[in-house]
């Protein structure tokens, strides 16, 4: 770690940790290079290309004001960078420009992360609670398109998007949990191939697994083919690779010291893996199933030849059509009905909290601090290099 | 670790402490477990030979019908007596927004990557993989919403300035001033899509180059940007074409959102601006349900490109990332 570091342990005064070494054994940070007065260059910088936009577009017919932030942004790094290279020299420049680049850039990504929940809540948060328990019992066969949105709901959808997920989480939390431990715990030329396709698999388009269920349980049941079983099918095609890869990650990661001493103390090896190797990882295991449940409510569009959708309560997801709420939104918002476009915004905040919830379940499952594993006995805390 | 990555974690990871392998002895009920993950295993298998099986079992008869004019031609008619299947024209529209979205995505992962790894302090660094985390869970249906209501009116500008003061490029070229439901609205949309798997598969290979090697180059004087592009990005160089390559795939393949922005047409439509375009998934989301046998096996034709092309790509992705570059001079 520290690669200077050459006492051995019997030097004197060798402790065995290096005191300067940061906490969690993690690697040292660099210490800010900024000489004094940076400050100064960066906030002038900042003010006198602001300045400079502001009096030349004054002369401008138009001020759209992003491409005033635009040019302000380009002014200061060129202001900033001048200023830089005059009193420290090219290398400084160059990397202080590199630093306000990559800020500028990683927080692009950010923009749109925060104006889709914003948008989503400011419209959709509105519709919901004004008709509050209405409109999550409510379904959509007694409302016509023009009618205002206390007659309709997303009750339909939710109970959908219920079954649909959840089904698909029982066929493939199993199979994905078994696949995980063989892929980490045997090693052999199918091991191998199971990992390769596992992991072409996992971009799969989610168009690809709704056509693939139309062609192969749909089409030949005939008209009565659409059901909520059959959208659980195609999301049970795109949860398996990611969990089983995330599962297999996580299992990888116990120490093979722990496995070894079960099988020294004479433990048969299907015991290892379901009672030392899944407990130890479950924290990690419970994340993987939760992240691969929310992207699955998430998913439209292998709903879309499978379950179909349907504006009515279908409370049985083995035959007839059913909705699911992405489906439902999605259908609704391509209305050209404003009071359907408004049933649809509140259908994607209705999406967007049940996702937020399960991403904060998953991180909280992910973190869990070792006083909640006491229960576990048999396992040694903190076993799991976090 | 963090676990909250999932399509990407752990390409290359180094495993440090693996068991060795043992052979104990076998009981019956081991025999029974080891059968059990073996046929979990199987399901896997079986799963993506039958997607093949059936896609290409329904993709006989478009291809009997129209040969090689499924990929050569631009005329979809899917109805009426003569039907016409060229998927030219969404093939081009797929590769473009794949294009605009690399574009838009690569740079802007690859800011986050190193802002996380190198440049964040320890206390933000969680918040940030979190916020990653987050794009990536969203569900792409309200990406498309968002293209849809929100970024398309606020990008009207950047595009009506392109299209007056670069119009000498034809892509930029837009006649009548509409804008909205383009290709490039759909690209940037599906190129913030990206972002979360090539941010994470970037990151795990950059975590990875030589930390000596880091600090010997912060030690000698070097700032942190030569250590950037001095250490971390000849190392990581070959992991970031399988971040790139992977984010190519999903790019490929995206479909609610492309679906609710593009007003489809399936020509080559290369006004980039303007509204029109196709896309496959988006082809065969809008068309698959209303349209007769044969329609619909020419659908499957487009989707089992597509699948073809994403699982090569996948493939070529793990080969590339799985083998991060050690060389260092």
């Amino acid at each position: 770690m520290t690669m200077l570091d050459t006492r051995t342990a019997d030097s004197p005064g060798y402790s065995g940790v290096d005191p300067r070494a940061a906490p969690n054994g993690e690697r040292p940070t660099a210490r800010r290079r900024w000489s004094p007065g940076a400050g100064w260059e960066f906030l002038g910088s900042l003010v006198a290309a602001g300045c400079l936009v502001l009096v030349a577009f004054q002369f401008a017919s138009a001020r759209p004001l992003d491409g005033m932030i635009a040019c302000w942004f380009l002014g200061f790094l060129v202001l900033y960078g001048a200023l830089s290279r005059l009193l420290h020299g090219v290398r400084i420049a160059k990397d202080r420009l590199a630093t306000v680049c990559i800020i500028a850039g990683a927080a692009v990504a950010l923009f749109p992360l925060i104006e889709i929940i914003v948008s989503v809540i400011a419209q959709g948060a509105p519709v919901v609670f004004s008709h509050f328990p209405s409109f999550l019992i409510h379904d959509l066969s007694t409302a016509a398109p023009s009618d205002p949105v206390w007659k309709g709901g997303m009750g339909h959808a939710i109970v959908g998007t219920f079954e649909q997920v959840g089904l698909a989480t029982l066929f493939t939390v199993p199979v994905s949990m078994l696949t995980a431990i063989f892929l980490s715990e045997t090693s052999s030329a199918f091991s191998r191939l199971v990992r390769t396709i596992v992991d072409c698999m996992m971009g799969t388009p989610s168009i690809i697994a709704g056509i693939f269920v139309y062609l192969f349980w749909v089409e030949p049941k005939g008209s009565s083919g659409f059901s909520g079983f059959a959208a659980s099918i195609a999301l049970a095609i795109l949860m398996l690779p990611i969990m089983i890869r995330t599962a297999e990650e996580v299992i990888r990661v116990v120490p093979g010291s722990l496995r070894e001493a079960a099988l020294a103390l004479g433990a048969p090896r299907w015991r290892v893996s379901l009672r030392i190797v899944l407990p130890t990882a479950r924290s990690g295991l419970l994340t993987a199933v939760i992240l691969g449940v929310a992207l699955a409510v998430g998913e439209t569009a292998p709903a879309l030849f499978t379950a179909h959708g349907s504006p009515r309560y279908n409370i049985n997801p083995f035959s007839g059509p059913q909705a699911n709420l992405p489906l439902q939104s999605f259908q609704l918002i391509l209305s050209p009905n404003t009071n359907q476009v408004r049933e649809g915004w509140g259908g994607a905040f209705i999406l967007v909290s049940l996702v937020l919830a399960l991403f904060v379940a998953a991180r909280v499952a992910g973190s869990s601090s070792p006083r909640s594993r006491r229960r576990w006995r048999h396992t040694p805390k903190e076993v799991v290099p976090s | 670790m963090t676990v909250m990555a999932p399509p990407s974690v752990g390409f290359g990871r180094p495993v440090e402490d693996v068991p060795v392998p043992l052979k104990p002895a076998q009981t019956r009920a081991d025999k029974v477990f080891l059968a059990m993950l073996l046929v979990a295993s199987a399901i896997v298998l079986l799963a993506i030979v039958a997607i093949l099986y059936f896609l290409v079992d329904s993709s006989v008869p478009a291809i009997r019908y129209a040969g090689l004019h499924l990929i050569t031609s631009e005329h979809w008619a899917q109805t009426g007596t003569h039907q016409q299947f060229g998927l030219l024209g969404a093939l081009v529209g797929t590769v473009m927004i794949a294009a605009i979205a690399l574009m838009v995505g690569v740079p802007v992962s690859l800011c986050a990557a190193l802002l996380i790894n190198e440049y964040a302090p320890r206390s933000a660094k969680r918040w940030m993989t979190s916020a990653v985390d987050l794009l990536a869970v969203l569900p792409s249906l309200l990406y498309g919403l968002w293209g849809l209501k929100v970024l398309g009116n606020q990008i009207y500008g950047f595009t009506k300035w392109l299209s007056v003061h670069a119009s000498f490029i034809p892509l930029f070229r837009e006649p009548d001033a509409t804008f909205g439901n383009s290709i490039f609205v759909c690209g940037v949309v599906v190129g913030i899509m990206i972002i979360p798997i090539v941010t994470s598969v970037s990151r795990e290979v950059m975590a990875q180059a030589p930390r000596d090697a880091c600090e010997a180059a912060m030690a000698l004087g070097g700032t942190k940007w030569g250590m950037v592009t001095d250490v971390i990005l000849p190392f990581a160089r070959n992991g970031i074409l399988g971040a790139v390559l992977l984010g190519l795939g999903r790019a490929l393949g995206e479909t609610v959102a492309v679906l609710l922005i593009l007003s489809q047409t399936n020509v080559i439509h290369l006004n980039i601006l303007g509204p029109g375009g196709g896309q496959i998934p988006a082809l065969i989301a809008n068309n698959f349900e209303s349209v007769n046998a044969l329609a619909k096996s020419a659908l499957t034709v487009s989707g089992l490109l597509l699948f073809i092309t994403i699982l090569a790509i996948n493939f070529t992705a793990r080969r590339v990332v799985g083998r991060p570059q050690i060389a260092m001079q």
